[in-house]
């Protein structure tokens, strides 16, 4: 039984960490979308994206690494880069292309989301902890059926 | 004193520091000059906002002074700074209602002695609650497609508002349109009940031995309470407008500007102030309408998109119906569930289910405005730069008043909007749950009871909080 857990976690480790590899994605831009609009990859990734106007100018920044590309119709856009920070980081349309421009966004997830992961963790951590301690915490304290006291406060003037 | 009430055994729930101890601000509060002239200041800039929708340039959003102050800074402000930090702050100089409070005084400046002008009717008894402000701003996030993009729209909105007003303040008496009206009244209320600042009456001997309550009913230095609170003795924030009146009419100035902890105002439950199903609808509304502008502004889905911009008027009508079914009617649901849950795990037979429901409710108003904040900082963040390049080209008519018509679109920090976005949503869960369990103690009656009816309502909370992690980070 032990065994054959330690050789599944050793699995799973090793699906995780997978190899570096090269990934390609061709996004078309319309006004106010992109597609695909989600893009996944593993950090490590060597990513590179083509960037295809449909209509009229459309940018791509993408947020935590800084890139910034464009593209209108006839001419491409291009980013090769690493994906060596795990996250999900927005990419956004980044020359005004019309009304919902500032809605224009994408989402490049860095896998794995650690960022995720750890707040996911400490929320739960935090809220059985809590309740660890509220659950210990004798009934020393007299129960008070009432709301806190009025703060006692002396007057400044008169 | 040793049954002092410490958030997480830190933060003492009776500490309160006075601001206007200090003569300066003591001063500035009872002079009639303030608040009016930072309302002056913002009926200006409103002023300016108006005209950007109406005449300004059309081309784009993103590039109108209008859109750009009212939804990314006034917005941003209101939820990251002003509500949570200071209560009702932004009514304390908010312009909307002066022309009505103009009219109603005949004057901006003086105290008019006597009655004011107006029909002066009372509010209809059925309507004094927070269900047409609910309805309300509810209806308002239908058309987020437009507002928050059309020039035009923010027109619209903001001058609707200042007119409907004007004219409740034609009809009824005082600040009606602000405590049973305003779309943007009924969140900045109950948001305030968790902000780290009060106004409070002091000494209340001092009060109960002053047989005529100017503060009530005003004198020469002021006027009554417009928004028709009793200052010598109310204990929540909700319904104080920040008018500083009370600060001028009290002849003994025992009115007070505090500091205090957060949340204090979820823990109050008195007779005359008591918890009410319409704020905690109002909490589930705002909740419900953050993860739908979040879903449908900041996230990638082309889809909802077009259904909010009204590309396709069916598409339109499926986002109002889901949209208004998922915060009137799911959120409140599945909450309930939670409570019945609570009852049950508590073993409690006594309390009703709709006190436990509207008690736990309140949980909701940290958890809430942790979200907004968080949602508020993707907003900011990436667009703020935008207000650089505005101020110097309001119109769009190709000015530069202060040389920054060119500063380009510059988003700043947003690889760790993540994080911080995260950070925020955690603490306010702490908050929820550390004062969620005073609610608890409130709601059963002995302590063995609050603490195994308030796991269901942790869990809700926790799972509210992943969900909202997971809409942001994951
Ligand atoms: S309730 Fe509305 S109109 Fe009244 S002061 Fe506040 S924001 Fe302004
Ligand atoms: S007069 Fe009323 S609304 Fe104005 S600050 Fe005093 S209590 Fe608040
Ligand atoms: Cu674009």
């Amino acid at each position: 039984m032990k065994k054959l857990i330690i050789v599944l976690l050793s699995v799973l480790c090793f699906t995780a960490t997978s190899y570096a590899a090269e990934r390609f994605f061709e996004i078309k831009a319309k006004r106010f979308v992109y597609t695909p609009s989600i893009i996944k990859v593993n950090k490590g990734d060597l990513v590179r994206i083509r960037l295809i106007s449909e209509d009229v100018t459309h940018g791509f920044f993408l947020d935590g690494y800084g890139l910034n590309t464009s593209t209108h119709p006839g001419q491409e856009g291009f980013l090769q880069f690493v994906a060596d920070k795990p996250g999900r980081f927005t990419f956004r349309c980044s020359v005004t292309c019309g009304e919902f421009h500032p809605y224009m966004v994408g989402y490049f997830v860095v896998e794995k989301n650690l960022r995720l992961y750890l707040f996911v963790l400490l929320t739960v951590l935090l809220g059985v902890g809590s309740l660890l301690i509220i659950l210990k915490n004798k009934p020393q304290q007299a129960h008070d059926n009432n709301p806190p006291q009025e703060p006692t406060m002396n007057t400044s003037n008169g | 004193m040793d049954n002092k009430d410490k958030l997480f055994g830190l933060i003492d729930l009776n500490w309160r520091f006075e601001l206007t101890k200090f003569k300066q601000v003591g001063k500035l509060f009872k002079s009639r000059w303030f608040p009016l002239l930072p309302i002056i200041v913002n009926l200006f800039i409103f002023v300016i906002i108006l005209l950007a929708g109406f005449i300004g340039g059309y081309s784009s959003g993103s590039y109108n002074f209008g859109i750009m102050i009212v939804w990314i800074l006034w917005w941003v402000m209101l939820m990251f700074i002003l509500v949570p930090g200071f209560s009702r702050s932004w009514c304390l100089m908010c312009p909307f209602p002066i022309f009505s409070d103009w009219f109603q005084r005949k004057r901006l400046f003086g105290v008019r002695q006597g009655k004011l002008e107006g029909l002066g009717l009372k509010w209809p008894k059925q309507l004094k609650n927070m269900w047409v402000m609910n309805i309300g701003f509810l209806v308002t996030t239908f058309f987020s497609g437009l507002f928050t993009v059309k020039p035009f729209a923010t027109f619209v909105l903001l001058g609707g508002i200042i007119l409907l007003a004007f004219l409740i303040g034609l009809i009824f008496e005082k600040r009606s349109f602000c405590l049973y009206v305003c779309p943007v009244s009924g969140f900045q209320g109950l948001y305030a009940q968790f902000a780290t600042a009060e106004i409070r009456r002091m000494n209340p001997e001092l009060c109960k031995n002053h047989k005529v309550k100017t503060c009530f009913v005003g004198n020469e230095c002021g006027y009554g309470c417009p928004w028709m609170l009793t200052p010598f003795d109310f204990k929540k924030n909700t319904y104080c407008g920040m008018c500083l009146e009370c600060f001028k009419t009290c002849p003994y100035d025992n009115m007070g500007f505090f500091l205090r902890p957060p949340g204090v105002d979820l823990l109050s439950d008195t007779p005359r102030e008591p918890r009410r199903l319409d704020e905690a609808w109002k909490a589930f509304i705002m909740l419900g309408i953050a993860a739908v502008f979040f879903l449908t502004m900041q996230g990638p889905w082309g889809v909802l998109k077009d259904m909010v911009r009204q590309a396709t008027f069916k598409g339109w009508l499926i986002f109002i119906t889901l949209h208004s079914f998922f915060c009137l009617v799911g959120i409140p649901g599945i909450f309930f569930i939670f409570s019945c849950l609570s009852k049950l795990f508590s073993g409690n037979k006594e309390v009703s289910l709709r006190q436990i429901f509207i008690n736990f409710a309140y949980t909701l108003v940290p958890i809430g405005l942790g979200v907004w904040i968080a949602f508020s900082v993707g907003i900011i963040l990436p667009n703020g730069s935008y207000l650089i390049h505005v101020i110097s080209d309001p119109f769009a008519w190709g000015w530069n008043l202060f040389g920054t018509a060119h500063f380009p679109w510059t988003p700043v920090f947003t690889g760790s909007l993540g994080y911080i976005q995260g950070f925020v949503l955690v603490i306010f869960y702490l908050f929820a749950t550390a004062l969620g369990f005073r609610l608890s103690k409130q709601t059963y009656l002995d302590l063995s009871q609050a603490k195994r009816g308030w796991i269901p309502i942790l869990i809700f909370l926790t799972l509210v909080t992943i969900l909202f992690l997971w809409l942001y980070l994951g």
